[in-house]
């Protein structure tokens, strides 16, 4: 069946339909990842947005058990193409079906790169896949440019708190969306981890009396999570060593007063270069955020900034002065990406005291 | 960290002579890395044997020797030069060894000279075996079981122990020379006993086989700063067990999850640090298909084929950075020269699919084995890119120039199913065609694997170009299907032939429908960042991202594909100089090429690259998009002459020489014309379609007569013939490689060889000098060591070469560049016997020894102007006062099975050079340069025909005469006997030991002699003695003039006193 990609700027791209042939309006975003689209699939962070993979040649191993939450995610997705055999010693099945259970709606034969250098110059936008031959664009450009991303972390998040058993240092981890192996990797150093709906008080939290606290990655603007950044800052004003990742890093500045802004578009992929400042080495990281924090808004007092991204300068990562406190907006639990940055969970264990 | 300043001077040491293992993948690493030095204003001593290289150019070198890579020579430039650091890594594994020895000797610490790029405890680490297995072991990085072993018992031992099938890889050789799997202990003793020969340690490394698993490559880059990155990984679809060089290579890998790609990311990182590689290191990794199990097979600390196929594949410089590490920078100090805005500090991400193959000899040695193993047998390779694999495959497919251009080009219909699944086990060049019957017979994908042990996702891939056929063949050619067909890059050929059309409706068609090819940028970054370097790539159904440009006038530079015996880097040297001389006089260039290895396809020498397959479709897109002012074909080799017709049809001018004039120095009737007008003699011949007629011509002229295919480059068919049944057979074997061409049958003359390249101007001509080859006539002039300035012409035979080929460039109303070569008989009786307007093999050597750059002034002269208006004095040129030697290298060790004896059809893969103020030395020079290091044993073998009896008998006596003993066949020994040398006689191999292959096998012999009958030899004697003799490692000349050039050299020169000479100042 022909699938129609449509931008808010009225550029239209004709495809296949692939898994759901639902209509769908989000924003556009792209990753230049070459392996890890189950991964980026089951990122929670791309909910409310439909992902275009740069990588031409999509679903090459399967799906296999490597989900970074419990479903699919992304309002949408682009491929250039699917393969239709997967094959790896671990493939379960096809992308094409795992679309279609998941009820994501996508379209392939896209000419991909077109679309990312469009997104590149122009900046993120919104878009519509439909499969509706005779739609009317008159009618559909202003549904494109109304549609919002919204409070998207109430959506992802955990419903109730679960705990991942380890005998080592107990971690409070706050769920904004969080990939599976931010917890994996605490629970593989011997972490108790306990996982936290987004919504639950500072008080539960540090009633729970955790060795530190872990801020997880998650999607939308940080700006509108208005409730959880009056939470964080209460933990910020306790001694609890915390670690934050992505959306939890941008909600922590926010907390102390820094502000953030909207990229043209974003960085998402597994090839971004970010420099430890205490070190100048580089390290490849993984990356998808749209939302940067503004280090120049940061108050030196505060917090001061510990990476940086070596292509555009942006800020990765803010060490607070005075504070236990660390995060990055990279993704030192890779998934799909490099995991250069692990030691990263290592340095919030020596934070929390070091390995019992 | 910022440049460490304390570096002024750096020697840079190249690869030397192309060999199978060595190839032109250094000469772009080494240009690339000398431009990078001379970038930070660093003097850039240059040492490399190659005359044909790019590096060894006074442009890209401040110093430039052209000696041979001995110890001796380094330790003697260093004290004339006196650099203060070496960078060794990026002249491959000949110039490691180098450095490695001087290090290992003290000299460079005794001399203040640092190397640079790499540490002793560095190469030590990665490459010696058991020090390697140890710091595997001490980050805990698996390696496949194994142990290093000095002889055969100790390998048959352990291989007892952990059970055959093991591989055998000797340490320090290249292209894995000598290595092998072995499946029993008389298979061990056999590979393991030449592997103990080779390695220059004598050592070989005896291993688990873990052939069948899958065989994944990365290539990782680190700074002194410990930062480092992956700059792409490669899949091999061959699994492990064919060399990685012979292996259809893909990047990225395609068949990896991310949870394999990053664990495989992550081991290659933390080995490069272990192994504190500052540059480029490339690590291969086996991994089990059906487990996360893998082992670490090998670490290179240095740039290698796989990091220049790396580079093209992504655009990232992997020399250049290195380079730049070499001085100090750190990775984020780098800027990416392709965006311009990010740093060397990230990871490529491609938004296409990239696919390599090799180019295999077996069209040259058609003896050969055709076998893949973990031997290199390739002579080049190929690369293609698209944004889907059928369409990369495809493409890289037609680019080898190997009369393939589908999945249907080599034919296995006539083999029962049975036979077929038996065939799918031989892994050969052409088992991608065997799965591909083997698919159209509906055998399982499962089958397939379990047999082939290649993914099932690959030949799944295979499936769907052969269901396009399918469709082809029997569906209606709609234009969706065409389209389709289109987006998998069929040929318009291919599908003109499935549907049964013309080509010209296919073509037609498409452009009635819009069908036409679109070009991709290749940016590092898959569209992220913007980027302006204009290196692209053809996709079909996408956006065209080419802009075009008009400001200025446009040439088309057609180059010379992968890099094959006949036609090697030298057509890379005088593309890229082409390139220059054109920019340089403002206009556009556009290079179309499709060899990885090569400095035209580095995206900085063109003002546009193109990788493409060099075939009249493909160029014809391209025409299409960039309507160029004009096409030059004369430096491409054979590749780009082939187009000429083809452009004319597209309305592209040709500059310089005019194809109807190619055509004329091509055709027999139209040449013989011109020469009867320049009343210039030529060997009388004919021209004949079949065996009949060519008897029929040959016994006219009287045996022997030399047969050959026209329209070939490097004698390729080409035989002595000298009887009636030697040309049933020679014919037979030119029709099987598929002519289109008349067979060409001339009288051979016996004399000496003479080549000129000239660079006429429509009425002057210019030659640099003539060239006098060692060899007589008869064996082909790429295989023939060759002289400049001739020694023993007479000045009237000069003076005739001079004028035949003023007179001939003139007639063909050359514009640009002409290779001539003649026959000169007693005195000064001058034949022509070959004329090519185009450029040769040895333009490069003759521009460097002669100082006259002979490229730049034929491109100026192809855009309008006059030799003389160019400041040079039309004719022969004054001859300099050196002697140069240009001196043949083989790779015959890497190929089991070809005959190595030297005839009319080219056998080199490369070259080297001797220059000095005397013959001798220069002769010398060129022997060492080829690795002919004598004496050592002081044994040798003579075996010759009885026509070369008395000069053999003379050759015997100075070898007898420097202390050699002779051993010889009863006929040889008995004629030097007579003649008074003393040789001892040996039985021959039929008989009974010990004979003469004994002999051989016992590793004490420096030298055989051996001089095949002309004509089709029918007794495999000589080809065993022959074939023995080079694998195990002895020189073996074929030619009695080549033993006596040998013999020269040995008596005449004082080994410790070479003298070294800048080629940079030679005038």
């Amino acid at each position: 069946m022909k699938a129609f990609l449509i931008l808010e700027d009225g550029t239209v791209f004709t495809g296949t339909s692939i898994g759901s042939t639902r209509e769908m309006i989000s924003e556009i975003v792209f990753n230049t990842s070459m392996t890890g689209y189950l991964e980026v699939l089951t990122d929670p962070s791309y909910a409310g947005q439909a992902v275009v993979m740069t990588y031409p040649l999509i679903g090459n191993y399967g799906i296999t058990s490597d989900m970074e939450s419990k479903k699919a995610w992304p309002d949408g997705y682009i491929v250039r193409e699917l393969s239709r055999m997967p094959s790896n010693f671990r493939c379960e099945g096809t992308i094409q079906d795992f679309l279609k259970e998941q009820d994501i709606p996508g379209i392939a034969g896209v000419d991909t790169r077109a679309l990312t250098k469009i997104l590149r110059e122009k900046g993120t936008m919104n878009g519509m896949i439909t499969t509706n031959e005779h739609y009317d664009m008159e009618e559909i450009l202003p549904k494109l440019k109304a549609y919002a991303v919204g409070d998207v972390v109430s959506k992802v998040t955990c419903g109730e708190k679960y705990v991942l058993e380890g005998t080592g240092k107990k971690v409070a981890l706050l769920d904004l969306g969080a990939k599976n192996n931010i917890a994996k990797s605490l629970n593989q150093r011997g972490c108790e981890v306990t996982v936290y709906p987004a919504h639950t008080t500072a008080e539960e939290i540090i009633l729970s009396n955790p060795d530190g606290i872990m801020l997880s990655n998650g999607p939308g603007d940080p700006a509108d999570c208005t409730s959880i950044i009056e939470e964080i800052k209460k933990l910020y004003n306790t001694d609890i060593p915390i670690f934050a990742i992505c959306l939890g890093h941008q909600l922590m500045a926010l907390a102390t007063g820094a502000t953030t802004h909207k990229l043209k578009y974003g960085h998402r992929g597994g090839n971004h270069p970010v420099k430890d400042l205490q070190t100048n080495r580089v390290y490849i990281s993984s990356q998808n955020h749209g939302y940067v924090v503004d280090a120049e808004n940061v108050d030196p007092n505060v917090a001061v900034p510990a990476f940086v991204n070596v292509n555009d300068g942006t800020n990765e990562g803010l060490s607070y002065v005075g504070k236990n406190i660390f995060t990055v907006q990279f993704h030192p639990e890779a998934c799909p990406g490099p995991q250069d940055s692990s030691y990263l969970f290592d340095r919030f264990i020596d934070m929390m005291g070091g390995a019992k | 960290m910022p440049r460490d300043n304390s570096i002024k001077k750096v020697l840079v040491i190249g690869s030397g002579p192309i060999i199978i293992g060595q190839a032109a993948e250094f000469d772009y690493a080494g240009t690339q890395a000398c431009r990078s030095l001379k970038e930070e204003g660093i003097e850039v001593v240059l040492l490399n044997s190659n005359p044909a290289t790019i590096m060894t150019d006074k442009d890209i070198a401040d110093r430039v020797y052209i000696e041979p890579l001995t110890v001796e020579v380094v330790e003697q430039l260093i004290l004339k030069e006196k650099p203060d650091s070496v960078l060794p890594t990026l002249g491959g594994q000949a110039g490691l060894n180098l450095a490695m020895e001087l290090e290992e000797k003290g000299f460079l610490k005794a001399h203040n000279v640092r190397l640079i790029g790499t540490t002793s405890e560095t190469i030590k680490k990665a490459e010696d075996r058991l020090e390697f297995k140890a710091a595997m072991e001490k980050i805990g990085e698996p390696v496949a079981a194994s142990l290093v072993v000095e002889n055969v018992e100790d390998g048959l031992a352990f291989a007892n122990k952990i059970g055959y099938p093991v591989v055998l890889r000797p340490a320090y050789t290249l292209g894995g020379s000598g290595g092998g799997i072995a499946h029993d202990s008389e298979q061990l003793v056999e590979i393991l006993e030449n592997g103990l020969r080779l390695s220059r340690v004598g050592q070989v490394l005896v291993e688990r086989c873990i052939s069948g698993w899958k065989e994944i490559e990365y290539e990782v880059m680190r700074d002194g700063n410990g930062n480092c990155i992956t700059v792409c990984n490669m899949e091999n679809i061959d699994p492990v067990g064919v060399h990685t060089g012979d292996s259809i290579v893909v990047a990225p890998s395609q068949t990896l999850g991310d949870k394999e790609y990053q664990m495989l990311r992550t081991s290659a990182l933390n080995i490069i640090s272990e192994l504190n590689i500052t540059g480029g290191c490339n690590v291969q990794y086996a991994l089990h298909p059906e487990t996360f199990e893998y082992c670490v097979i090998e670490v290179n600390p240095r740039v290698s084929r796989s990091s220049a196929l790396a580079s093209k594949a992504t655009g990232y410089p992997i020399a250049k950075v290195a380079a730049k590490i070499a001085l100090g920078y750190t990775l984020d100090e780098i800027k990416n020269a392709i965006t311009q805005k990010t740093y060397a500090s990230f990871e490529p991400m491609l938004d296409y699919c990239v696919v390599k193959l090799p180019r295999l000899p077996f069209d040259k040695f058609i003896s050969a084995k055709r076998t893949l193993t973990t031997q290199m047998k390739a002579t080049g390779e190929v690369m293609s890119i698209c944004d889907n694999f059928e369409g990369a495959l495809m493409k890289a497919i037609r680019s080898l120039e190997q009369h393939v251009d589908s999945l249907m080009s080599y034919d296995f219909t006539g083999l029962s199913e049975e036979e077929l699944i038996e065939e799918l086990e031989i892994v050969d060049d052409m088992r991608m065609w065997r799965i591909a019957e083997a698919i159209r017979r509906g055998i399982s994908y499962e089958k397939i694997h379990e047999i082939t042990m290649i993914d099932e996702w690959f030949i799944d891939k295979f499936a769907i170009i052969v269901e396009m056929e399918n469709a082809l063949k029997t569906e209606a050619l709609t234009p969706e299907l065409l389209k389709e067909a289109k987006r998998m890059e069929f040929p318009d050929t291919v599908i003109a032939r499935l549907t049964g059309k013309s080509e010209r409706e296919i073509h037609d068609l498409r452009h009635e429908n819009g069908i036409v090819a679109a070009y991709k940028m290749v940016d590092t970054c898959a569209a992220e960042f913007a980027a302006e370097t204009p290196y692209y790539y053809s996709v079909y159904g996408s956006e065209n991202e080419v802009e075009e440009t008009k400001d200025k006038k446009k040439v088309l530079v057609l180059g010379s594909g992968p890099i094959r015996i006949g036609q090697g880097i030298e057509f890379d040297f005088c593309s890229v100089h082409c390139t220059w001389a054109f920019a340089k006089e403002g206009y556009e260039t556009i290079i179309v090429n499709n060899n990885p290895e090569t400095v035209s396809t580095d995206f900085d020498i063109a003002d546009k690259l193109y990788f493409e397959p060099l075939t009249p479709e493909d160029v014809e897109s391209i025409v299409d998009i960039e309507r160029p002012d004009g096409a030059v074909v004369q430096f491409g080799g054979q590749t780009a002459i082939k187009l000429t017709e083809a452009l004319m049809k597209m309305g592209v001018p040709i500059l310089g020489t005019s194809a109807e004039n190619v055509d004329k120095a091509e055709d027999r009737e139209l040449f013989d014309a011109i020469l009867e007008e320049c009343e210039i003699p030529r060997p009388t011949g004919g021209t004949v379609y079949t065996a009949e007629e060519a008897k029929e011509v040959a016994n006219k002229l009287g045996y022997p007569v030399l047969v050959r295919p026209s329209y070939v480059l490097g004698g390729q068919g080409m035989q002595i013939a000298i009887n009636d049944n030697d040309i049933d057979e020679f014919i037979g074997i030119i029709n099987r490689i598929a002519q289109d061409h008349p067979i060409l049958v001339d009288k051979y003359l016996q004399g000496k060889e003479i080549e000129v390249d000239a660079v006429c101007d429509g009425e002057d001509i210019l030659i640099p000098g003539i060239m006098e080859h060692i060899e007589r006539a008869g064996i082909h002039s790429g295989d023939s060591i060759s002289v400049y300035p001739a020694q023993s012409l007479t000045q009237k035979a000069k003076d005739k070469i001079a004028e035949y080929t003023r007179r001939l460039a003139k007639s063909l109303h050359v514009v640009g560049l002409i290779n001539i070569q003649f026959i000169v008989c007693g005195e000064d009786d001058v034949y022509v016997i070959e004329v090519n307007p185009r450029s040769s093999r040895t333009v490069p050597y003759i521009s460097k020894v002669t100082g006259i750059p002979i490229v730049p002034l034929a491109s100026k002269v192809i855009i309008g102007n006059k030799i003389q208006e160019l400041g040079y004095t039309p004719g022969l040129q004054p001859e300099a006062d050196y002697v140069a030697v240009k001196m043949p290298v083989f790779s015959f060790e890497k190929i089991r099975g070809a005959d190595i004896s030297l005839g009319p059809e080219m056998k080199s893969t490369g070259e080297c050079l001797g220059i000095a103020k005397t013959f001798d030395e220069a002769l010398y020079k060129a022997f060492l340069g080829a690795g002919i290091k004598l004496p050592k044993y002081k044994n040798m073998i003579m075996t010759v025909r009885d026509e070369d009896q008395p000069e053999a008998v003379e050759i015997g006596r100075r070898f007898e005469k420097i202390g050699y003993r002779i051993f010889a066949t009863s006929g040889t020994a008995r004629a030097l006997r007579e003649g008074g040398v003393k040789a001892i006689p040996v039985r021959k191999i039929e008989q009974e030991s010990p004979n003469l292959l004994d002999l051989i096998l016992g590793h004490e012999i420096d030298l055989v002699i051996d001089i095949p009958a002309q004509g089709a030899e029918h007794s495999r004697d000589g080809f065993v003695i022959r074939r023995n003799a080079i694998e195990t490692g002895v020189n073996v000349l074929t030619a009695i003039d080549t033993a006596e050039a040998l013999i020269t050299s040995l008596e005449n020169t004082d080994i410790k006193n070479l003298t070294l000479i800048d080629i940079a100042k030679v005038q």
